[in-house]
């Protein structure tokens, strides 16, 4: 869509990401730390190293699956908040499956499994859209509470019917295994899920920029009435972005299995899904700069620990970051139109 | 409100967008008490003229002097300071709340605590200097389009602004309507108590009620005076410059019978749920244009909306080509039926998209706009649109702009060139026209009767009689969701369809 111009939106978000930082800047500076230091050691454990790199880009992967579960429903004009649940059901999915292919050739075995996260999260956000659409179910409402089903479910899992009562440490689900586990993009310690995240967003961007498909579901996003007019299926558009997004988000929780850790337990709520959304709206719906901004969010959360050690502040003070930034990204969709800089279209 | 309005000028105003030089230097004086009216055809300026005085663009050059002094108007709220006051083509008003709510509300610098019995009294005191008065108790969701615009007027009024910008604001009213308010209005200005700046398409509100005008043509004064010393024919001139109106297209014989649209028994049900259009059963033969006569509001909005598959009917069939027609894309495209709906930028559009994207909703999913069947061919998309902007004149700096830069008569011809662009068998058409300026009309009713000689069936739904007496071969008068009257083109009489169009006979 040539919605609004590249220079507008790159403004506006670049203005979005430094209101946060300065704000985020004065939370530090009332704890007495220097918000200059701060910001050279966030940058330091996202970017300095190659080690912190590679921890950014680890953490990115999953957010750029579940930047996904809200960007495409957005583009046909739901606000879909579901990526968490939707995770949580593709991890759970894919441990029921995987524990079942002990004796098959690991490709396969973890092609199947894929298939069933993303079949698992497609169907629990497609079943908000469907709701959505022929019951008039708030979608936004809908996929928050799927995701306190989704969780709660799990926790049943975990602690009853599927328990490994070997693990100790906490209730965790049957393992995969160690040979169905995927490893490390080579020479790296970025596990593929990176890949998996990276390949999603170039289809899912070439798929809205270039297909028939992309440009109905642009039209129904900008205009139902128009869309109605238009003779367009919304009905299974609908369902279709929500079940893709779910899709990409159940994947993510695959590859939290398969990539990571092995078995499903509380470790798969970690928040990823919910920092999705952010990365959607940073994004501004856009497969492609998804990517990107799931890595710079990557980055944020993986230097977390370095903050932690190097100023004493709290884990969840990139939490507070995170949150900064989501209110300054909304406050700044409002100045969409409001700089006359930007209104000539080009001839 | 007993203070005389200031004088206004308006010097040199003019302003860009991009490459295309939207205003070039117009200047208007405005008398105290004067009523104005600016014409000219569509994309020529009026509403970015009125815009720029009233704050919401900034001009590149040009001054507005109030009262003699010059003011830098760079917000409405300024504006609205000096005294100027806008209405719409469209409704601000909140349909929830009272007339009296609406009144109040739309002050600027409302107290914190609102004093309801000084308001309504003062509301009252408000209401007896009028020439129109509107009960202050009633919800505006209850008010006629006529009584709205009525209150859009009396609030500007109530909020002190005594210059007052109508940008077209009859479209959305009946003649009789329109009639009334601009009677009004003039004499508001007569007794000095008001200036009005007018905006309109309709040679007959300029002449009958403005004393002066101002002609504009692709950004530039070409022309004005006092009323009394134009015709129409120099108005039109002016408007148009060398540029021919196209003539009527002739009504040609058509020799099928075939059915192309047939509604049986349709009842469809408003949004509030109460019925708005009750057991409506109507043919419209192929070649053959009937025209759906009645006032605003009589269950037409809805009786298109189904056609068009924005409303689910209550019960009753529609058939097209004799089969019926459930409106999916397939059928769509096989029957090839086509709607230009009102209000296209809220029914037909998406302000964000591009104008070449407009017009490619109805066919970038043909073989010939995509690549392989399934990837849209944007090369293919720009160059539909340029042909369509050349043949249908839409004003517009290129396919690539966004629809929402487009004056309110481009939008309109956008869509026109969408849905007529291609072999059309069923066109339903409401109010095509409105907001066309009279070249634009005259070429608009020219293509729809030429879809119809070729063998189209068209059904018509208008508010303006005198479209409906030139277009159809048959018209029936919808009145309360009923199909009341049906009279053909040859016994129409607009004396007794204006009957059945206010009551039951
Ligand atoms: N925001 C904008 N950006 C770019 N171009 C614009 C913008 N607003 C208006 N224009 C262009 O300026 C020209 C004049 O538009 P304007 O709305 O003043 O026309 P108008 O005389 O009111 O026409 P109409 O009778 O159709 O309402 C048009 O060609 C339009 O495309
Ligand atoms: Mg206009």
């Amino acid at each position: 869509m040539l919605a609004r111009s590249g220079a507008e939106t790159a403004a506006i978000s670049a203005a979005a990401l430094l209101g946060a930082l300065v704000l985020f800047g004065a939370f530090v500076a009332l704890r007495g730390l220097s918000p200059l230091e701060v910001y050279a050691a966030l940058f330091l454990g996202a970017f300095g190293t190659w080690f912190s790199i590679e921890q950014t880009l680890t953490q990115a992967a999953p957010l750029m699956l579940t930047g996904l579960c809200t960007a495409l429903p957005a583009r046909a004009g739901l606000l879909v908040i579901g990526g968490e649940g939707a995770l949580v059901v593709g991890g759970v999915a894919t441990v029921l499956v995987g524990a079942t292919l002990a004796g098959w050739p690991p490709p396969l075995a973890v092609a199947l499994m894929c298939m069933t996260g993303a079949l698992a999260g497609g169907l629990w956000i497609g079943a908000a859209g469907a709701l959505r659409h022929w019951r008039g179910v708030n979608e936004t409402i809908c996929t928050l509470l799927l995701n306190y089903i989704a969780i709660a479910v799990m926790n049943h899992l975990v602690t009853g019917p599927i328990r490994d009562f070997a693990q100790v440490l906490k209730p965790a689900s049957w393992s995969i295994g160690e040979r169905l586990m995927i490893g490390e993009l080579p020479g790296t310690s970025v596990h593929w899920g990176l890949a998996f995240g990276v390949v999603a967003c170039l289809l899912t961007w070439g798929l809205m920029r270039h297909t028939t498909f992309g440009f109905a579901v642009d039209i129904l996003g900008g205009n139902v009435r128009a869309a109605q007019m238009a003779g367009l299926p919304i009905g299974a558009m609908v369902l279709a972005t929500c079940f893709v997004g779910g899709a990409a988000a159940g994947l993510a929780g695959t590859i939290e299995i398969v990539a990571v850790h092995g078995f499903a337990s509380s470790s798969l709520v970690v928040g990823y899904g919910y920092a999705g959304i952010l990365v959607a709206f940073l994004a501004r719906q856009n497969p492609l700069a998804v990517v990107f901004v799931a890595i710079l969010l990557g980055g944020i959360s993986a230097s977390g620990g370095l903050l932690q050690r190097r100023f004493g502040l709290p884990d969840a003070a990139t939490l507070v970051l995170r949150g900064l930034l989501f209110v300054a990204v909304l406050a700044g969709n409002t100045l969409y139109g409001r700089f006359k800089i930007f209104r000539p279209p080009a001839a | 409100m007993t203070e005389a309005p200031p004088a206004v000028e308006v010097l040199g105003m003019t302003k860009r967008f991009g490459d295309l030089l939207a205003l070039d230097g117009v200047s208007l004086a405005l008398a105290p008490g004067s009523f104005h009216a600016v014409l000219g055809e569509n994309g020529a300026g009026k509403s970015t003229l009125v815009k720029c005085i009233m704050g919401y663009h900034r001009p590149d050059a040009g001054r507005v002097l109030v009262g003699g002094r010059e003011w830098a108007i760079g917000n409405p709220r300024q504006a609205h300071r000096l005294g100027f006051g806008m209405v719409y083509q469209h409704f601000t008003l909140v349909p929830s709340m009272t007339v009296a709510e609406n009144l109040v509300l739309g002050a600027e610098d409302l107290p914190a605590v609102i004093r309801w019995d000084e308001e309504r009294a003062k509301i009252d005191a408000f209401q007896r200097r009028m020439p129109f008065a509107i009960d202050p108790a009633r919800p505006v969701a209850t008010l006629a389009a006529g009584e709205k615009q009525k209150l859009e007027i009396l609030k500007q009024l109530f909020l002190g602004r005594r210059i007052l910008i109508l940008d077209e604001p009859t479209s959305v009213l009946t003649p009789d309507e329109a009639d009334q308010i601009l009677k009004a209005m003039r004499e508001l200005t007569e007794e000095h108590r008001l200036t009005v700046v007018l905006i309109t398409h309709k040679f007959r509100e300029a002449l009958g009620f403005a004393r002066e005008v101002t002609v504009l043509r692709a950004g530039r004064r070409v022309g004005g005076g006092l009323v009394k010393d134009l015709t129409r024919d120099d108005l039109a001139r002016m408007m148009i410059g060398s540029a021919s109106i196209p003539d009527p297209a002739a009504r040609q014989a058509t020799a099928s019978r075939a059915i192309g649209l047939e509604v049986e028994s349709l009842n469809v049900l408003n949004d509030k749920g109460t019925v708005a259009v009750r057991d409506a059963s109507l043919r419209v033969h192929a070649g053959e244009i009937v025209g759906v006569a009645g006032v605003s509001g009589n269950g037409q909005r809805e009786l298109v909306e189904v056609l068009a598959r924005q409303r689910e009917p209550a019960s009753g069939a529609i058939r097209v080509g004799g089969a019926v027609y459930a409106r999916t894309r397939a059928e769509m495209r096989r029957h090839r039926v086509f709607v230009l709906t009102d209000e296209p930028l809220r029914n037909a559009c998406v302000r964000t998209m591009s104008v070449a994207e407009n017009l490619a909703f109805r066919n970038f999913d043909d073989r010939r706009n995509t690549i392989g069947g399934w990837l849209v061919s944007r090369r293919a998309l720009r160059a539909q649109a340029r042909a369509l902007i050349e043949r249908y004149r839409i004003r517009t700096p290129g396919p690539q702009a966004r629809l929402e830069t487009l004056s309110g008569g481009n939008v309109q011809r956008t869509v026109l060139a969408r849905e007529l662009s291609e072999d059309v068998a069923v066109l339903i058409a409401q109010n095509p026209c409105a907001g066309l300026d009279f070249a634009a009309t005259a070429e608009i009713r020219a293509r729809i009767m030429g879809a119809r000689n070729a063998g189209a069936a068209v059904l018509l739904i208008s508010e303006d009689l005198d479209e409906l007496l030139e277009l159809a071969d048959r018209i029936v008068v919808m009145f309360e969701g009923r199909l009341v009257h049906e009279t053909s083109r040859e016994t129409a009489d607009a004396h007794t369809i204006g009957h059945y169009m206010a009551s039951q006979p």
